[in-house]
């Protein structure tokens, strides 16, 4: 609060009224109740639910299915983090070098930014069509016959591809703008102290942009968690089958089609307990970033 | 951004290494731009055209009447979803969102910032814990409770559960403390209320941040896809990122599939907020970077 903040009493209170509304409905009640529907056991045919304790998050524990896909979805957010990351900061470091068609190179590398992820993945879907798709007709020239949707490789492989896509520009803004900031008389200096341009990136550019990476690193994780849902589901056409899936995806099929609640609300429960580390992880990241810089 | 750093022409190195730079950069927009130019080529050309052949280097002659197909004529069985009238559910949801989201966000962030409130330090965790979470981890019970209140397939359903999360709060919070205390202090001893304060010195001084704010919650809430799939069920509330399960649909389940029409909706749904990110490019990066520090 500023210190020569207005005394009225009720006018902030008002203020703060819709907000503090908004999310009671909408955050906290629902919240809650996925805690609690993780300890009881829907009725399949909707006849009221029981208390089973932790029988929800036992049986998960105890699923190979579950395993399986936790599997998958870590492999899938260490490939789509990485991948994207390395893609942008490539991509950043060398549209920070030049100077002629800077602003072009900048629009064209960001404008995907605004892309939903399931309309990505039903360009993906396209490209990779196996009577037409123009990346299908590339892949098997080097004899790798793409089977969207039926062979899991391929539909990992695309997920992955699709995700990456959709994310290098966000990587890539923060990385332009973090290259952007690095003040001249650090890299006048740095051009007198190292000759060649890979040390200097080494050396110089990259400890300066490490806040800005591990910043991103954290906002990659949470997309490849959570925002590719839209990516999963349009590749996989809706028919998770033998297909790999996310943990997100399987939260939603599990309740929707599967009509598990409980077991799907212990899903709930658990990613709201690994992105709440997370993101406390970030706050403190952010927190020394600011203290620091 | 504007780039101020000029390197001396004595300086500058191999000229080769400019060629590199140029070469990645083509290539990396390249990887960007083709998935939009194939679909934008199949959107001029006939379905059997485009089954045959697929892609071509040729620009077709059907533009117009896969605009029509799109725009006027309704998949599914209610006959109400056209393009047009998705058009205007995702118009509806990508301003109503970005609107709802900055109005809420500056009334709860003046009330934090320049009021001495008892309880604004619980207010304040209240309100950015909701940070943590995203809606996906939720998703289940949060359908559950706007069916209860009998808000599915209503704008209000559409909208609102999306407006619970503080990240606008968040921004307007950060910007107001930045703002210098005198400006409070000059307008109380002229005399300016609050409400004075607001609307004459608060909201001008944040215009620019309201357009970036708008920029990112416009394209946010434009790219919905899990939240609108599960509250609307009815085909006249589809927006175009929620139809687009049922194009891959279609496209599955038809004999002659019709991708003139198909990709031209997909085209539809990506135009509006990549013309806004693309036109409004520097107050987007202005407030993507600013936000999340």
């Amino acid at each position: 609060m500023k210190r020569a903040g207005f005394a009225t009493r009720w006018l902030p209170i008002l203020l703060l009224l819709p907000q503090l509304a908004i999310i009671a409905v909408f955050f906290y009640w629902p919240a809650a109740q996925a805690v609690q529907s993780s300890f009881y056991l829907e009725d399949p045919f909707g006849f009221g639910s029981s208390f089973v304790g932790f029988e929800n998050y036992t049986h998960l524990a105890g699923s190979s299915e579950y395993a399986r896909i936790a599997k998958f979805t870590l492999l899938f957010t260490i490939l789509v983090t990485f991948f994207s990351l390395a893609l942008a900061l490539l991509l950043a470091v060398k549209a920070d070098n030049v100077i002629r068609g800077a602003r072009t190179y900048r629009t064209l590398l960001m404008w995907v930014y605004a892309v939903a992820p399931p309309v990505a993945g039903f360009i993906g879907l396209l490209m990779l069509n196996q009577t037409w798709g123009p990346l299908a007709e590339l892949s098997k020239t080097f004899g790798w016959d793409f089977k969207l949707g039926v062979n899991f490789g391929d539909t990992a492989s695309a997920m992955v591809l699709v995700a990456v896509w959709k994310q290098v520009p966000v990587n890539f803004i923060f990385f332009l703008s973090g290259l952007q900031s690095i003040p001249k008389s650090v890299r006048e200096a740095a051009l007198i102290d190292a000759k060649s341009s890979f040390r200097r990136f080494w050396d110089v550019t990259f400890p300066l942009l490490a806040p800005t990476g591990f910043f991103l690193l954290i906002i990659n994780i949470t997309y490849a968690l959570f925002d590719t849902f839209g990516v999963v589901d349009v590749l996989v056409k809706g028919e998770p089958g033998n297909n790999p899936m996310t943990l997100v995806y399987k939260i939603y099929v599990d309740g929707f089609r599967g009509n598990d609640i409980g077991g799907s609300s212990a899903q709930s429960v658990i990613l709201m307990v690994l992105v709440l580390a997370l993101t406390i992880f970030q706050f403190r990241l952010v927190e020394r970033r600011i203290h620091y810089t | 951004m504007t780039d101020t750093r000029q390197i001396p022409v004595a300086k500058r190195p191999l000229k080769w290494a400019r060629v590199l730079d140029h070469t990645i950069l083509i290539l990396g927009s390249l990887f960007m731009l083709i998935p939009l130019l194939m679909l934008l080529q199949t959107t001029t050309t006939t379905d059997l055209e485009t089954i045959k052949n697929g892609p071509e280097l040729v620009i077709g002659t059907q533009l117009d009447d896969n605009f029509r197909a799109a725009m006027f004529t309704a998949s599914g069985f209610s006959g109400e979803n056209t393009g047009l009238r998705m058009l205007m559910n995702s118009m509806i949801l990508g301003i109503g969102f970005a609107m709802g989201k900055i109005i809420i966000g500056m009334m709860a962030a003046y009330a934090l910032v320049y009021f001495r409130l008892r309880f604004a330090t619980f207010a304040f965790w209240l309100i950015f814990t909701t940070l943590l979470l995203p809606l996906e981890v939720r998703i289940l019970p949060s359908y559950e409770i706007a069916q209860k209140l009998g808000l599915l397939n209503t704008y209000t359903g559409l909208i609102l559960p999306l407006i619970a999360s503080a990240t606008a709060t968040f921004f307007f919070r950060q910007f107001f403390r930045s703002i210098p205390e005198e400006m409070v202090e000059a307008a109380r001893i002229d005399g300016a209320g609050p409400v004075r304060f607001f609307f004459d010195i608060l909201v001008p001084m944040s215009q620019t941040m309201i357009a970036a704010m708008f920029i990112i919650m416009f394209v946010f809430g434009w790219n919905q896809y899990l939240w609108p799939t599960m509250v609307t069920t009815d085909e006249g509330m589809y927006t175009l990122v929620r139809g687009i399960k049922q194009l891959t649909q279609d496209l599955e389940g038809t004999s002659i599939p019709e991708y003139g029409r198909a990709n031209m909706l997909a085209l539809i749904a990506i135009l509006p907020p990549v013309l806004v990110v693309i036109l409004f490019q520097s107050w987007f990066v202005k407030g993507l970077t600013e936000s999340d520090k």
